[in-house]
């Protein structure tokens, strides 16, 4: 019984000591409340938006091209969302890049958003990049397929590869990650509405039902 | 005897596994230390949260409720009674039936695995299958 207690404390000491070396020495990724946080990009740049903007209702969306998740949401629930709340005037959408370390091919995706964007055809290159997702599961290089997507969209190409040898947004997806943590995002995707975080499954119909009540609750007051 | 000890000093050891993830989901950690992207792909997935908590949190729960049992088990009032022996199986029955659930996400749905996670699976097996024998041993 004796040995049995020693194993016992041991585990515990080996377990509690872990939780304590871990929490204490976190790796540089982690969030961190003492570092400068960009309010915004240096150009002041605060993601792409869809949507009129006298709409009541900001949905801000931290996605990630790379996500399975973020093109589950982007393919399945954003074309209904579209319709029913950003097409109708409930809703206007923000899109801010929250690339995770542990996908390799994110931050350059996020790069040829930016740069498609830089040619108004950001939400096309959105499109393509969670339509087409397939170059997330290969594990190549998919610089290529990404400037075949450019073109299919109608961006001048040698602009976007003007844009991406220079990784001219950089920063700003660097930014938009940082006010991603700060905003105790960890994962994608993450909604806002309205500053508030949105809690739940993401479905065009929980989105809805939400937006709806917010809305009829100002007209209340 | 030696089994119901098995059962505590793996359930701590489970527990403290539990308590990393939540912990991690909780913010308090960091990056995970996983050594693949395997890791961050589970606990960012929608998979990691059931009923709006961390799945990890079930785990704790689950654990704690294991050691406490076990410990409980081990009292020399209770050492010749089987009822510990059942309260054991089925709470390590339905740890066992949950990770069985959670591993299929991963191998099937979410296509990557937590190291953590496999461990805590890996736990959970060796406690069902000593909480099954001891069962068996006492019907």
């Amino acid at each position: 019984m004796k040995g049995f207690y020693v194993l016992l404390a041991v585990v515990f000491l080996a377990g509690g000591g872990w939780l304590v070396y871990s929490a204490n020495h976190k790796s540089t990724a982690e969030p961190s409340s003492t570092a400068p946080v960009p309010a915004a990009a240096a150009d002041g740049f605060r993601g792409f938006t869809l949507g009129s903007d006298a709409a009541p209702i900001e949905v801000t969306e931290y996605s990630d091209f790379e996500c399975p998740w973020c093109a589950a949401f982007a393919t399945v629930q954003m074309p209904v969302v579209r319709e029913q709340l950003i097409a109708t005037g409930k809703v206007r959408w923000r899109y801010r890049e929250f690339p995770l370390s542990a996908h390799k091919y994110s931050h350059l995706a996020a790069l040829a958003a930016q740069c498609a964007g830089e040619q108004a055809r950001f939400w096309e290159m959105h499109d393509a990049l969670f339509t087409r997702h397939q170059w997330a599961q290969t594990g190549k290089d998919p610089s290529d397929l990404f400037r075949r997507f450019a073109k299919d969209i109608g961006v001048d190409v040698d602009k976007y590869d003007a844009c991406m040898r220079s990784q001219r947004y950089a920063g700003r997806i660097d930014a938009s990650y940082q006010e991603g943590e700060a905003r105790g995002v960890q994962g994608t995707p993450t909604f806002f509405v309205d500053g508030r975080r949105f809690q739940g499954n993401p479905t065009s119909d929980a989105f809805k039902a939400l937006v709806d009540s917010l809305i009829a609750g100002r007209r209340k007051r | 005897m030696r089994r119901r000890q098995a059962i505590a000093v793996l359930a701590l050891a489970g527990c403290f596994v539990a308590l990393y993830l939540w912990l991690y989901k909780l913010g308090v950690m960091g990056e995970l230390r996983c050594g693949t992207g395997g890791c961050e792909t589970v606990q960012a997935s929608p998979y990691a949260e059931l009923f709006g908590l961390p799945v990890a949190l079930y785990g704790v729960a689950g654990y704690a409720a294991l050691f406490l049992v076990s410990l409980a088990a081990l009292q020399p009032a209770a050492a010749a009674r089987r009822r510990p022996d059942v309260a054991l199986a089925v709470l390590a029955s339905i740890g066992f039936a949950f990770t069985l659930y959670l591993t299929a996400l991963e191998l099937f749905v979410i296509h990557a695995f937590c190291r953590w996670c496999l461990g805590s699976a890996a736990i959970i097996t060796a406690v069902w299958i000593l909480a099954l024998a001891g069962v068996r041993r006492n019907t």
